[in-house]
């Protein structure tokens, strides 16, 4: 086996098709969402404790810093299962051929952004 | 190798714990987009409805397998260092154990308080 493979690794020159881009940013989305779970179990508790407990967890989400977290973690949210959506169709065989597949995958990335862009507007 | 949570069996974890998730996980952000609970006694009422908590119980682990699967892919793609690796997994189980056993234990407390 050659030990010696070509590496190319300019970013800037990597064209990834809309297909692979989705599949990245489904990976930064479950990223986004692990590092997210110690804060959220830690805010359910906290919030099941008592009103004290709630009010704190409440204003935390009302904070720039909570707004900003949400927002991030419900485009993560919506991202995640859109993709996740299409990648247990494509498991099943659905949408294999290349214009479907490129056509589920922008309805998954525009999908989630728009879904996140109007909870952003009508829950604020 | 483990048997317990990698290959066929890690792949099949995944997407059957990724329906449930689905499910639920679109129950959980409507119900907190447009019903969110106002006080600690709504929200006590809402965990401790008998479906409600069933389906949180069920959620806690399957949410923990499935993010545990997806994690480990990722570590074993990024971190070749095998030490880095193993402390890195190690850091993040502790967490997601400590995560559930905590969110668990909030659960189960507010049913019997």
């Amino acid at each position: 086996m050659v030990k010696s493979r070509p590496v190319f690794l300019e970013l800037w020159r990597i064209r990834l098709p809309i297909p692979g881009v989705v599949s990245i940013l489904h990976r930064l989305s479950g990223i986004l969402m692990v590092l997210a779970i110690p804060i959220f179990a830690a805010l359910f508790a906290r919030a099941l404790s008592d009103g004290t407990g709630f009010a704190s967890a409440a204003a935390w989400a009302a904070s720039p810093l909570g707004q900003l977290a949400l927002l991030l973690l419900g485009w993560s949210l919506l991202h995640h299962l859109l993709a996740g959506i299409r990648y247990l169709a494509l498991d099943l065989g659905w949408g294999l051929d290349r214009p479907t597949a490129r056509k589920t995958a922008w309805i998954s990335l525009y999908g989630a952004l728009a879904l996140t862009l109007i909870g952003a507007v009508v829950l604020r | 190798m483990s048997r317990r949570a990698s290959g066929l069996k890690a792949w099949l974890i995944q997407r059957l714990s990724a329906v449930y998730l689905g499910l639920f996980g679109v129950y959980l952000l409507l119900f907190f987009a447009f019903a969110p609970p106002r006080d600690h006694a709504q929200l006590a009422a809402w965990a401790s409805s008998p479906w409600v908590a069933l389906g949180l119980l069920v959620f806690i682990p399957l949410l923990l397998a499935h993010a545990w699967v997806g994690i480990r892919d990722v570590l074993i793609d990024y971190i070749k260092p095998i030490g880095l690796r193993v402390g890195l997994l190690s850091l993040l189980a502790l967490i997601f154990l400590a995560s559930g056993l905590w969110a668990l234990q909030a659960l189960i407390l507010v049913q019997i308080g």
